[in-house]
């Protein structure tokens, strides 16, 4: 008999179904099964985002907002009901407050050049933290140097979670924007957003939210969470690479210039004045990737099928299973430990460099990354040049973390360690 | 298929594990750094040229085995060998790990011991590791100030 509690807990018959979805996870490597546990750099694509790519280039391709003709009326209709579906997938409030992007390092890009940079004047400051990713991290120190502006970095412990007296204590009435992480790539930590929006808008400071890993990992809801930005990248929620979306309260947006010049950001150009175009296309300059972003909505209803809490209850499951299994491993080290965590298992191996793991497990069929994950600086905190990262997504398994063991196993045999 | 006993041979554990000329040279007349961003490997090569002849040569840095050995192999190779003769075996040494296997046993005769590297040529994302302190040997022929990349 089922009792109540059971309702959360991970069906192992489900996950077959759902790689069933995946087609590339038929392939073989090396003479083996894949097994994909690179996901944090970016997930596969379900059959349903490949069809959908590929049905708008065979029955609707057009460009959007242009053509009196059908096609260009129905490549619009569903780049616009893309835009929705994004729009209920973070719950944001309209459809209007999600700028399309290329990913997202260009809505950070765009945050930091058409908010922030107006807005900066030398000492006033932007607080990061010290587990960003370089596109959490670059973005800023240009807009820093384009207007004197300082970078002020939160630190983190040595479990890799937010010091959040730090940052509560470098919070001050210099400080302009607050941009964090949601979820760490290179660490798996999750940092209390809904905590630190408060304490941000407290002394009146709007916060960006860097979303990449979390979006495929979390249930994201900008409304709850109350944050004024919300950046991700549709190749990292099951959809295609080159398209992303950010989030942006309406009346920031209103109040922001445009990011890129050309055409569809306009309403009227003469040579003597320029009208925008209404939010949010004052801020998407040229031809849009259109048949990214209706696979992205794809990808996102794909999603929404299995729901985000059955996949993060699989996930937890895994990422415990892998942490216990890992921890077996003589010499091997988890960097990033926090409470707080999910999908990522980044660790180094006494007397391996993560280079030497990568190709090893590579050739036992089994795809992680092996590098600084674009997070030097958090590299540097822990002392390690590089590690190795195992990232997972809703279609691995128990079997997969076992082939990851069973690889490392090799590893050590080869190393004779 | 590539196998993975081709590119971890015994000697080059036996350089990882215990590098040679792995360490700094305060009589160096030249110097430079290489740096691999894609994994964050650095390296600095130390060189005392007396009469354009490389006297001694020593190295300094983390990395992984095919990086740590093939600076110790290079440092090995470099003593005794003209700065022409350096660079000579820099671009035969790229060739071996770079081209298809298909006629170069030839070229690797030529490298002697630095031939246990040859299997790098068949794991396409290793081949910066192996080349990373070759790159910082022509940079500190050339005595560039700036470290050198492998990108």
């Amino acid at each position: 008999m089922k009792s109540i509690e059971q309702v959360w807990m991970p069906d192992p018959r489900n996950v077959v179904d759902w790689r069933a979805d995946f087609p590339i996870l038929g392939e073989r490597v090396h003479d083996r099964p894949l097994v994909y546990l690179d996901n944090g750099a970016t997930t596969q694509k379900p059959a349903s985002v490949l069809d959908a790519e590929d049905a708008y280039y065979r029955h609707n391709n057009a460009n959007v907002h242009r053509g009196v003709h059908l096609l260009s009326q129905r490549a619009t209709d569903a780049f616009e009901a893309a835009r929705a579906r994004i729009a209920r997938f973070i719950n944001a409030q309209r459809p209007e407050e999600i700028v399309f992007v290329r990913g997202t390092t260009e809505a950070i890009n765009l945050v930091a050049q058409s908010y922030a940079r107006p807005h900066l004047k030398p000492g006033d400051e932007i607080l990061i933290s010290a587990m960003e990713h370089h596109s959490n991290i670059v973005p800023w120190q240009l807009v820093c140097e384009q207007t004197g502006a300082a970078l002020k970095v939160v630190p983190i412990d040595d479990a890799g979670a937010l010091d959040t007296d730090a940052y509560e204590r470098l919070l001050n009435e210099r400080t302009r924007l607050v941009a964090i992480t949601h979820l760490a790539n290179a660490l798996g930590s999750i940092n209390p957003v809904e905590r630190i929006v408060v304490a941000a808008h407290a002394k009146g400071v709007p916060v960006l939210l860097d979303g990449a890993q979390a979006i495929s990992h979390l249930p994201v809801d900008v409304r709850v969470i109350d944050c004024d930005f919300y950046a991700f990248s549709g190749h990292k929620v099951y959809g295609p690479t080159g398209i992303g979306a950010l989030y942006a309260r309406a009346a920031l947006l209103e109040a922001m210039l445009p990011w890129q010049g050309g055409g569809d950001m306009i309403r009227s150009v003469t040579f003597e004045k320029t009208e925008y175009n209404a939010i949010p296309w004052k801020f998407e300059a040229g031809t849009p990737n259109i048949a990214g972003a209706i696979a992205l909505g794809a990808a996102l209803d794909y999603v929404d099928s299995i729901g985000m809490e059955v996949i993060a209850a699989h996930e937890t499951d895994l990422l415990a299973y892998a942490t216990d299994a890992l921890g077996m491993i003589p010499g091997l080290r988890l960097i990033g430990t926090a409470r707080d965590k999910a999908s990522i298992l980044s660790f180094v191996l006494d007397g391996v460099h993560a280079h030497d793991v990568g190709t090893i497990l590579d050739h036992h069929g089994v795809a992680v990354r092996a590098g600084h994950h674009c997070a030097m600086p958090v590299m540097q905190r822990f002392g390690v040049p590089a590690t190795v990262r195992a990232s997972l997504a809703l279609y691995n398994t128990h079997e997969d973390i076992d082939a990851l063991i069973e690889g490392l196993g090799r590893v050590r045999e080869i190393f004779g360690l | 298929m590539s196998d993975l006993r081709d590119l971890y041979q015994e000697v080059i554990f036996d350089h990882y594990r215990r590098p040679r000329n792995c360490h700094g040279l305060a009589d160096a007349n030249h110097k430079a750094e290489g740096y691999n961003p894609l994994c964050g490997d650095r390296i600095t090569l130390y060189l005392r040229i007396e009469d354009g002849v490389v006297k001694e040569a020593s190295f300094e840095g983390a990395g992984c085995a095919i990086a740590t050995a093939s600076a110790s192999l290079m440092t090995e190779a470099l003593k005794g060998k003209t700065e022409a003769e350096a660079e000579a075996l820099f671009g035969r040494f790229h060739d071996m790990v770079t081209t298809p296997a298909t006629g170069q046993a030839a070229a690797a005769s030529e490298l002697g011991k630095l031939a246990v590297l040859s299997g790098v040529r068949e794991f396409p994302a290793r081949v910066k590791c192996a080349t990373l302190a070759w790159h910082t040997l022509h940079a500190a022929l050339h005595d560039e100030d700036r470290p050198v990349s492998t990108e």
